[in-house]
């Protein structure tokens, strides 16, 4: 994590997020070819996606449900809702509007939580259609000024999105970062959607604006084409530190869309927000009303799994480790928290078997081959200072490597024999004998010179003594 | 509900629907969009407060389908009813205005 500066002079930074996600449905939102990425373009194509006369658009169920996971993922209160047309005219929106949710959208009034308990409020999570891709070919850049012609492919027109709006109670780069892992992890965990931002499966929009502390908020930009989580903080910090410069140097901010170039880590205009906004919704007369009702939401909340952020607070107090430390975050995120619970289940050391999954088991997946009986065998061995903790790095990539074992064998294959603490201490004293200058210094409160003495520990014992207890011993032996 | 539409109004939205209209028309659809909006005007007269907002005609909600794929049409028989096509996609004109 970068530590970016604060904004100068009092300047404070207000975020909202709009994230787009693609709902992992077999079809489309509205009609039944596939919601396939990848495939050859224009082969999931049908009446409804092309905008032919006369097609009609029928809601997909499971659209629905995926959208009212999310809803109540986010505590938002789910509610009846209606559809809306959307109309501009551009080349990979074939009917020339595109359904979406508008004053009366599906789920409203969420929030969502960060590390610290900063709570993140969410306006809401409609649901909506995805346009077709354009490629623009021709000119000089491949973006889309000055190219002479573009290519459409449909088979994206029509696939179910949710768009989740958070309120802007985003105040620093790192929450707007946290923010969307968050999401994304929730959205992995209820299986909403791949949540792939790569593949553009998941998108975020960024509403970067400026304000001094006691005054209305700033004229907003609105940010597009922020497609990894780092380049949504290193838009934020861009754009906010150019809206300062604009506003310190005697000019105003305009409302606009800006694009964002990760190559030179910059924004750029991409239009004034005038006509282009001008979109005249008005109800969409080819569907009815979507109406939830209580047994039906009640049925989709009951089916929610344990979401992240209570999976990192189970795993934290069963190993003592931060619930919002790397650890934890990375083994949930992994789905192998289960795993590390085994671990301990079966008599493991708590904390080594979360670090040890942590740093080890990238690799692994949810169900890692090493049985946990044999990681938990390894992290009392190393408890118990029956190997250095340099052996046990060592022990588990053999553990790894033969998809488990008896560990204690390995040990001895390895010559990993234990040091009894008597056998560790003589070498302390001979090191002590052998480097008084470093042990006066340490004596004398220098921690720095420690290091001479363990690593002349280290070098007799030939690696097979721990370091935390050569220090222990130091420690206790210091007047 | 307000005065009259303006023929400034009406110019914006065929601009904002991409139609191109003559002088001519746009005062007689100028004309024709007040005669509709006089009708509104006749609603709004009424009092209304019991009345529960109507979304749709028809006394239906939660028309769904099922998530069961269905074939394609055939891409070849679509793409040769474009006025372009160039390697399995369709060839517009280029755009510009904004990239989404």
């Amino acid at each position: 994590m970068s530590e970016v500066a604060a904004l100068p002079n009092g300047w404070q930074l207000i975020v909202g997020l709009e994230v787009h996600v693609e709902l992992a449905t077999k079809t489309k939102m509205f009609s039944a070819s596939a919601n396939r990425f990848g495939d050859e373009p224009n082969t999931n194509i049908d009446p409804v996606t092309l905008g032919l006369p006369g097609a009609l658009p029928v809601l997909n169920q499971h659209a629905i449900e995926l959208a009212m996971r999310i809803g109540l993922a986010l505590n938002c209160k789910v509610q009846p809702c209606t559809f809306h047309r959307k109309n501009y005219f551009y080349p990979d929106l074939p009917k020339a509007y595109q359904i979406t949710q508008y004053d009366h959208p599906l789920n409203i009034d969420g929030h969502l939580m960060l590390p610290g308990e900063v709570r993140i409020g969410i306006e809401r999570a409609h649901l909506e259609e995805d346009t077709g891709k354009s490629t623009h070919f021709g000119g000089s850049s491949g973006r889309i000024h000055g190219s002479d012609y573009s290519l459409i492919d449909f088979n994206r027109a029509g696939v179910p999105l949710v768009e989740i709006v958070s309120r802007p109670d985003i105040r620093t780069s790192e929450q707007a970062r946290q923010y969307v892992g968050e999401l994304r992890s929730i959205l992995l965990a209820v299986g909403a959607s791949d949540a792939k931002m790569e593949e553009g499966s998941m998108r975020c929009d960024v509403n970067v604006s400026v304000h001094k502390p006691g005054t209305p908020f700033g004229t907003r930009c609105e940010i597009k084409n922020v497609n990894s989580i780092r380049s949504v903080g290193r838009a934020i910090d861009y754009e906010a530190r150019r809206q300062v410069d604009v506003i310190e140097g005697g000019g105003t901010i305009r409302q606009e869309t800006r694009h964002w170039d990760d190559a030179t880590g910059r924004t750029e205009t991409l239009r004034t927000k005038e006509d282009a906004d001008d979109y005249r919704y008005f109800l969409e007369p080819d569907l009815v009303p979507l109406v939830p009702d209580q047994s039906w939401i009640d049925a989709v909340r009951a089916a929610l799994p344990v979401l992240p952020a209570a999976r990192r607070k189970a795993l934290a107090e069963l190993c003592g480790v931060d619930k919002d430390g790397e650890s934890a975050i990375v083994v949930v995120e992994r789905g192998q928290d289960d795993y590390v619970a085994a671990v301990v289940a079966a008599g493991g050391d708590p904390r080594r078997a979360v670090v040890y999954v942590q740093q080890a088991f990238a690799e692994q997946g949810a169900t890692p081959k090493v049985p946990a009986k044999d990681l938990a065998a390894l992290t009392i061995l190393e408890r118990d200072a029956k190997v250095t903790s340099t052996q046990a790095k060592t022990l588990l990539t053999d553990l790894i490597e033969a998809g488990g074992g008896d560990v204690s064998a390995m040990a001895t294959k390895r010559g990993f024999e234990a040091l009894d603490t008597s056998a560790v201490e003589a070498m302390v004293d001979a090191a002590i004998a052998a480097e008084p200058g470093a042990w006066q210094k340490y004596c004398n409160g220098e921690e720095k010179a420690l290091g001479a003495l363990v690593g002349a520990v280290m070098k007799s014992s030939k690696g097979k003594a721990d370091g935390k207890v050569i220090t222990a011993l130091l420690q206790a032996k210091r007047p | 509900m307000a005065e009259k539409i303006s023929k400034e109004t009406v110019v914006k939205v065929s601009r904002l629907a991409r139609l191109s209209l003559t002088t001519e028309e746009t005062e007689r659809m100028t004309a024709q969009l007040a005669g509709m909006l006089e009708h509104f005007r006749d609603i709004d007269a009424l009092d209304l407060a019991s009345v529960e907002p109507m979304t749709q005609p028809y006394p239906l909600k939660n028309v769904l389908r099922k998530d069961v794929e269905l074939p394609s049409l055939d891409r070849d028989e679509v793409l040769d009813q474009a006025p372009a096509a160039e390697s399995g996609r369709f060839r517009v004109p280029p755009t510009i205005g904004f990239d989404v």
